[in-house]
């Protein structure tokens, strides 16, 4: 975990001052200057979501990696007999493997996001308008990840969990291609389909709303630009976002430890 | 004495499969009870109802007065899986430590020495698991289960990984815990261990018990020996009340009487007689 993240950082600092040299050097296109784009926050942003991207990525491995064999795969392999047999239960074993996967995946992408924001600021001089904000929400992204590999875990054996996890994790980003090119075609149908997808697996809709908040005071051509890229998939998602989050947390969990505490091990 | 374990009417279903059919037992307090049976009669899972690891599909089980599975039941109980494994990356000490959290023991590195010095672990107190031989992670769990001074053990193939001398030192750990009043289902394969620690033993075939009591109350008479001047004489079906009379009439008779065993069924002919066909 520690080389790819290593790798990953490394790439995005070599791409990031790569990419802030070119544009430094080039000429902007005339259309460009004239639509009054600003190509410093075209690039830094666009770089920078793509860098949330990649966190998110990186997040998700780690996530599921320390959630996918929690209950049947230890069961498996003799781990987690002599745990349960204990006083303190499995409703309490189960959040405490969940707060632990959950603290670590949370520190790790909060790291690697500080990481990226300071290589595009010393790249480029660009930075984020928020940065706590979509920060949070790619740690809160995490933890769902988290908390679906830990539901999985009590009913799949660790390579069946961990190949589960990452489709649904793959389902999530095809439902924010979906939501694009829903909004490219004008299609009500794709867009709204994105909406409820996004919704069913609110890690993503926690890293289309944190996209939003790093270009949230970006206005004009320099915004519109910004949606023809890779920030056609960034949504708003309102007030409910959090609440809902805690409460499909609240939900997973729940039905996590049901099926755990009548489990046969 | 009142029960360290009791079932009553235990049934687990497992789809078509019935693991347990109606399984009566009781373990009191500081007694040694030796459960056996062949492969799939249902000893583990017996066990770990009583554990709470599985639940039961009828009938009741409980650890010294408690539900089984229950918290109450949870503390007062030790387990020994039969398939195990602690990280291997952890030692022997942090094992403990970690199960002496998890049981809320206030032993301190007292009990966790302790606990070393008993199952013979005491000089690798530091080491990894990783880096243990089978045996000595055999008798790393044995100290697991002891954590937070239970009051029943349910120990599963405790000796399977070990060699003989490992096999002793259980023995004696068993017979020590006996000393100190803790009640244990042992369950094993093993016969000559059965029979040389347990109070009493009890053997389930195709989920049911079909012989429970001490050896020697399961012993059948299988004659009486007598060394005379000519060899060996058996006489088939004489038991010990016969003895005085048989030796009696062997020295009316002028013969010369050197020794006289009174021959019992061992307890493997009484488990081969007890699960029949399935001992195979």
């Amino acid at each position: 975990m520690l080389v790819l993240t290593a790798a990953f950082v490394g790439l995005y600092w070599l791409g990031a001052n790569q990419a802030f040299d070119t544009v430094d050097e080039a000429q902007p296109p005339r259309e460009a200057i004239l639509a009054g784009i600003d190509t410093r926050t075209l690039t830094g942003a666009t770089l920078f979501g793509l860098s949330m991207f990649g966190t998110l990525f990186l997040g998700a491995v780690l996530a599921a990696f320390l959630t996918l064999g929690v209950v049947r795969g230890d069961a498996e392999r003799g781990l987690l007999q002599p745990l349960v047999v204990r006083p303190v239960g499995r409703g309490v074993l189960l959040l405490g493997r969940f707060a632990a996967a959950a603290a670590v995946c949370a520190v790790y992408v909060l790291a690697v996001f500080g990481a990226n924001l300071w290589i595009t600021w010393s790249a480029g001089g660009w930075r984020p308008d928020r940065i706590a904000e979509p920060a949070l929400q790619l740690a809160g992204a995490v933890c769902v990840i988290a908390a679906l590999s830990l539901l999985g875990s009590v009913f799949l054996s660790s390579t069946a969990n961990g190949i589960a996890v990452f489709m649904v994790f793959g389902a999530g980003l095809v439902a924010g291609l979906l939501g694009q090119i829903g909004e490219v075609l004008d299609s009500d149908t794709l867009t709204r389909v994105a909406e409820i997808s996004s919704w069913v697996l609110p890690f993503e809709a926690l890293y289309q709303d944190g996209l939003v908040a790093i270009t949230a005071d970006t206005t004009g051509f320099t915004e519109f630009a910004l949606q023809l890229g890779p920030f056609g998939g960034a949504q708003a998602a309102g007030p409910f976002l959090w609440p809902w989050t805690l409460a499909y947390l609240a939900l997973v969990g729940g039905g996590a430890y049901a099926a755990f505490a009548r489990k046969d091990l | 004495m009142s029960a360290a374990f009791t079932a009553r009417g235990l049934v687990k279903r497992y789809g078509a499969v019935t693991a347990l059919d109606g399984v009566d037992l009781d373990v009191e307090e500081g007694e040694l009870v030796g459960l056996l049976g062949p492969n799939g009669a249902g000893k583990s899972t017996l066990v770990k109802i009583g554990c709470g690891l599985v639940r039961a599909t009828a009938g009741e089980a409980a650890v010294c007065g408690s539900r089984a599975g229950s918290a109450q039941a949870r503390a007062a109980m030790g387990y020994l899986a039969e398939l195990f494994r602690f990280p291997g990356w952890s030692s022997a000490d942090e094992v403990l430590l970690l199960h002496q959290r998890l049981a809320r023991s206030s032993g301190g590195p007292g009990e966790r020495g302790e606990l070393l010095e008993l199952v013979g672990l005491a000089d690798a107190h530091a080491r990894r698991v990783e880096d243990m031989s089978k045996g000595m992670q055999q008798r790393l769990g044995i100290a697991q289960a002891l954590v937070g001074s239970p009051r029943f053990l349910f120990l599963d193939e405790p000796t399977s990984a070990l060699d003989p001398g490992g096999r002793r030192t259980v023995r004696r750990l068993l017979e020590e815990l006996r000393s100190r009043g803790i009640a244990v289902l042992l369950n094993s394969h093993l016969l000559s261990e059965i029979e040389l620690v347990c109070d009493r033993v009890a053997i389930l075939s195709r989920g049911r018990i079909v012989a429970e009591g001490r050896p020697s109350e399961l012993a059948r008479p299988r004659g009486v020996e007598v060394d005379v001047d000519g060899g060996t004489r058996v006489f088939t079906g004489a038991g010990r009340a016969d003895a005085p009379r048989l030796v009696a009439d062997l020295v009316a008779a002028g013969e010369h009487v050197y020794g006289v065993r009174v021959l019992e069924s061992t307890l493997e002919e009484i488990y081969l007689e007890a699960v029949g066909e399935d001992a195979g």
